[in-house]
């Protein structure tokens, strides 16, 4: 079966300084993959090539096989392809529901279908309880699955998230890992910019390591941990395997 | 629980009836002329609410699209013999299609550098007709009299008629006002307006919902302007297409409560009423003492009431700082 996803040969200059270099990868439908780096890997330049904030140099991205490279990115996500960012993005002044309903009206035309869509992604997203709440005096955890309720409410087919676990406590943590377990098990295909190595264990199938613009290594979460390669980009020369 | 019910309602009708039968009580034409002033004014501040306050383009410009309704109407009458009704709006639809056109080369332009734009545009069309003899140049259009009625949109003997007109434009706006806000194009106004890059994620056509946001505030901001020419029966460039519209425009919208319904018309009650009458009471002293004290309360208001004077009524009304339904922070150009 062809995959949702392919990147081929993705390259992103900025000067002179790649950040991306040639990067290659694919995410079948329903599959979770990571993609991990240490800072400055070229993670969000690559997401950003993917769902149209950068045009890539060279390379082609295609989704359910259609060529999508350098396509505005509210096309992009017309399409299907639905994404969060690094630096947690909801609109302060309207309520929860609100902010899930502008997702939802993607997908349903009608206030009060939108309503609806909005109300379930907010439960699958245990926001419920919040829906009357300006988005701006939400804690950031729960700014961050209203982002990705908003996000589902769009109705994507493959999600992206940047960097979702970052900065949450243990048990913040925990429900996040489930909620995006569910958001798969509910048949969305996921990939996924981490750091936290907890999330990326227990959530990827398969995980793409960059590190300076390249794909070093391809695989399962303990396929990669154990790779040399991965360590020395993480930890330096001296650490070494 | 049962007086918070009803009291808005009780306001609403009382409100409703005073506005009706205030022409029957007062009936020099100065009290009148405040009143039609404010709702024009009112108006435009509703209209200039739909792009500046939901979508947060910061037009500076909408002298412009005024004067183009208002020279659109008046010169397919003098020229044409085309009844004002129908020149209204064919005011609106040249307004908007003007406004479309404007709005392209300026789509990916935004918070300052939008608002700059603008005075550019509305300054190019006021110097335009300035020297365009085809409707006047810089001597204006004058609008033959004509019989009175509805059916000329003009009358004579007494502000009434313009007052309900301008009564009925101006609920005819809100109501657009209201409908906007509350359908997906408002809701997607509001997010172009918080983020470009969470509107695209969102697959929001960030210039086909910014183009809608110039059009329909551009063609009731039209429709405006044929109204005050009817009203007035003259028009030449300084009387319509000056900078000076634009700004009192922005100032009632910012002051009343930009990005609320309601606020844009709470801002033309304070500050019209205000203007006209210190105009007409110290302003022919040559002190510029009504300037000041306009400057004055604007200064006060942006100081210490920032989300405009429906922020603070609201504040008054309903103790819950962070209501649903409150009214959003004064809006800001975007990216802030």
């Amino acid at each position: 079966m062809a995959p949702l996803l392919e990147a081929r040969g993705i390259t992103k200059r900025f000067g002179g300084l790649a950040a991306n270099d040639d990067v290659s990868f694919s995410v079948a439908e329903g599959e979770i993959v990571s993609i991990i780096g240490p800072n400055g890997a070229g993670k969000s330049t690559l997401f950003a090539c993917i769902t149209g904030f950068h045009r890539p140099d060279s390379g082609t991205v295609l989704y359910d096989g259609r060529e999508i490279t350098g396509l505005a990115a509210d096309r992009i996500c017309r399409m299907g392809i639905a994404r969060t960012f690094q630096i947690v993005q909801v609109i302060g002044d309207m309520t929860v529901l609100e902010n899930a309903m502008t997702g939802a009206f993607l997908r349903a035309a009608r206030r009060g279908a939108a309503e609806r869509r909005a109300g379930e992604v907010l439960a699958l997203a245990g926001l419920a309880g919040r829906a009357g709440v300006l988005a701006s005096a939400l804690t950031i955890s729960d700014k961050k699955r209203l982002e990705l309720a908003m996000a589902l409410a769009t109705g994507p087919r493959l999600l992206m998230l940047d960097e979702t676990m970052a900065g949450l406590t243990p048990a913040e943590l925990r429900e996040i890992i489930a909620l995006v377990l569910e958001v798969r098990r509910r048949g969305v295909t996921l990939v996924v910019v981490e750091h936290v190595m907890e999330a990326v264990m227990r959530l990827s199938d398969r995980v793409v390591v960059l590190d300076s613009g390249r794909k070093i290594v391809e695989g399962t979460p303990r396929e990669v941990v154990a790779n040399p390669r991965v360590i020395q980009a993480y930890l330096g020369e001296r650490y070494r395997a | 629980m049962l007086a918070r019910r009803v009291l808005p309602v009780v306001a609403a009708s009382a409100a409703g009836v005073a506005l009706l039968l205030f022409p029957v009580v007062f009936r020099g034409p100065f009290p009148l002329h405040v009143m039609i002033m404010t709702f024009l004014f009112a108006l435009m501040a509703v209209a200039w609410n739909i792009m500046g306050g939901y979508a947060g383009m910061f037009s500076f410009g909408q002298a412009a699209f005024f004067g183009i309704g208002a020279y659109t109407s008046s010169w397919l009458l003098v020229a044409h013999g085309v009844s004002p009704w129908i020149g209204l709006l064919a005011g609106g639809a040249t307004a908007a299609l003007t406004a479309a056109a404007i709005g392209i080369p300026c789509s990916n332009l935004r918070g300052h550098y939008f608002a700059i734009a603008s005075i550019a545009f509305a300054e190019i069309v006021r110097i335009h007709f300035n020297n365009w003899k085809l409707v006047g140049a810089a001597e204006g259009l004058t609008i033959p009299m004509l019989p009175q009625g509805l059916a000329s949109f003009q009358f004579h003997q007494s502000k009434a008629p313009y007052y309900y007109i301008a009564l009925a434009f101006l609920l005819l706006a809100l109501a657009v006002s209201w409908w906007v806000a509350r359908s997906r194009m408002g809701y997607y106004f509001r997010a172009i307006k918080e983020s470009h890059d969470l509107a695209m994620v969102l697959g929001i056509s960030f210039v086909r919902y910014r183009m809608w946001a110039i059009m329909l505030s551009a063609f009731l901001t039209g429709v405006a302007g044929t109204f005050y020419a009817q009203y007035i029966l003259y028009l030449d460039p300084e009387s319509v297409l000056i900078l000076p519209i634009s700004v009192q425009v922005v100032l009632i919208a910012m002051l009343g409560g930009a990005g609320s319904i309601l606020g844009p018309v709470i801002g033309a009650v304070v500050l019209v009423p205000l203007s006209e009458v210190t105009r007409v009471e110290l302003g022919y002293k040559g002190t510029g003492l009504d300037m000041m004290i306009y400057g004055a309360l604007i200064t006060i208001i942006s100081v210490y009431q920032p989300k405009g004077v429906w922020g603070l009524l609201y504040g008054l009304g309903a103790r819950r700082p962070a209501a649903p339904d409150g009214p959003p922070a004064l809006a800001g150009p975007e990216g802030k």
